[in-house]
């Protein structure tokens, strides 16, 4: 159950990230069907990718999800109504005019995309009205970025790592970010559920 | 936000100082290069990092390498070099001389990876390749055409899937933990310092590639080099950009054509 604090964190957020890498197929399924096709918020997805091959992320997802589910070009809006996936081979940025910006900066923890990078850009450009959530994984991407966007005010959730298919990453972004939330996928549907819902 | 002004005086300084323009560059990714320069280079703050950068020129030219730090490989995104191969190359070889601006080449990669297809296709001969970056240390080892060994695999398996029949191989030696590049692919290749923010035209040629470049710019920044493009294509010729970049939201959208739009090939009206 969430508490009050975190439902009413959750109606101040303007968008929702996300990162996962070895196990976050399986996870994500039972994450992004929740998100309304008329979602409140932008949702924006790092999943640790083979470079060099196009993502089939997209294609994957899209019948499976109710709202848009497409991959950002470089300075597109970030709107809402759509799963935004990280290309391969790129990182994935939020800019403060809430764009999105690509690089080919070196990998960041041996990935690109990586989830810190978009963690940071994220905390920057949203500040405390932001949510992010750390899925399964097996290395630590992703718990400098949660620790930055704990900095700024913002919205921190973990798989619970003894429920998530890879512990490591969620059990680094714990260690790190001292997540307001610490829950299994179900639990987690729930919050995505709450954050995304479309405005009545 | 103190960082946002740091950010803006620092770049500010940098283009008073050197003439280096960095501030219509993507902010996001400016701020993350910066402050791993000032994490690198041990200043306390992005002001102490200014007052260095603006007294001891070495300094920038150390801040210059976090600032263009793209890394690419050869042969990245090998559907663009098969179109290239399929779909340009007949088109380059109706022009009894060829010249090829790398727009943004950094270390090299693209370029080998132009030079390379160019001979399999038999033009290289024929081209002149300009080769263009801000950074001179970049155009150097561009110019020295060495890589990692540990980086020559993937190199390979996209040289393959760029519709090559020969494998890179026949291409370089390995030696010391390095594979060095056939300097005959470099023969006719100039290498230039030139800004995209800053410089202007320099030749009139039948293919510009400039590829994940114009992401780190802002919207203004890529219509000014889009510009430049634009004006040192001849008519027909041929624009590549990277696989997330496109011309849908430029000034510049109506002077070009789509001619293989899902690899980002454009052409010159």
């Amino acid at each position: 159950m969430l508490s009050l604090e975190t439902q009413e964190h959750l109606r101040s957020c303007e968008a929702l990230v996300i990162g996962a890498s070895a196990g976050a197929v399986d996870a994500l399924s039972q994450l992004l069907p929740v998100v309304p096709r008329a979602s409140r918020i932008p949702v924006v997805v790092v999943v640790h990718l083979p470079a060099n091959r196009p993502s089939l992320l997209p294609d994957l997802f899209a019948p499976r999800c109710a709202a848009h589910v497409r991959e950002p070009g470089d300075k597109q809006p970030v709107s809402a109504g759509t799963i935004w996936f990280a290309p391969s081979n790129y990182h994935l940025l939020l800019e403060r005019e809430r764009t999105f910006s690509l690089s080919i900066e070196p990998p960041v923890n041996f990935s690109r995309p990586s989830i810190d990078v978009l963690f940071e850009s994220a905390a920057d450009a949203f500040g405390s009205k932001l949510c992010a959530l750390v899925l399964t994984g097996s290395n630590d991407d992703g718990a400098r970025g949660a620790l930055g966007i704990r900095r700024q005010g913002g919205l921190v959730a973990v798989q619970d790592p003894r429920h998530a298919e890879a512990r490591e990453m969620p059990q680094a972004a714990i260690i790190a970010a001292d997540p307001q939330v610490i829950a299994t996928l179900p639990e987690l549907a729930q919050l995505i559920s709450q954050v995304t819902r479309a405005a009545s | 936000m103190p960082d946002e002004i740091e950010i803006r005086l620092l770049l500010d300084a940098i283009y008073l100082r050197y003439h280096y323009d960095f501030r219509s560059y993507s902010p996001a990714s400016i701020k993350r290069r910066l402050n791993a320069a000032k994490l690198q280079l041990g200043a306390e703050t992005l002001s102490a990092l200014q007052e260095r950068v603006l007294r001891e020129p070495h300094v920038f030219t150390q801040l210059l390498q976090y600032l263009t730090v793209g890394v690419s490989d050869m042969f990245r995104d090998p559907s663009f070099f098969r179109a290239l191969r399929e779909r340009v190359v007949p088109e380059l070889r109706t022009y009894p001389s060829i010249r090829i601006w790398i727009a943004g080449c950094s270390t090299g990669e693209e370029l080998y990876s132009f030079a390379i297809l160019l001979r399999e296709e038999g033009l290289l001969d024929r081209t002149t390749l300009y080769a263009t970056d801000i950074n001179p240390e970049a155009l150097r080892k561009a110019e020295q055409g060495l890589y990692a060994i540990e980086r020559v695999p993937a190199f390979t398996e996209n040289h393959r899937l760029s519709g090559s029949k020969c494998s890179l191989s026949e291409y370089y030696t390995a030696a010391y933990g390095s594979a060095a590049f056939d300097r005959s692919l470099r023969k006719s290749v100039v290498f230039s310092d030139h800004s995209l923010a800053t410089d202007s035209v320099f030749a009139e040629v039948q293919l510009v590639s400039c590829r994940n470049v114009l992401i780190y710019f802002d919207r203004a920044l890529q219509d000014r080099a889009l510009g430049l493009m634009k004006d040192s294509l001849c008519r027909r010729g041929f624009l590549g950009l990277g696989s997330k970049e496109s011309l849908m939201f430029s000034t510049h959208a109506a002077a070009f054509r789509d001619f293989e739009a899902s690899e980002r090939w454009y052409q010159r009206c």
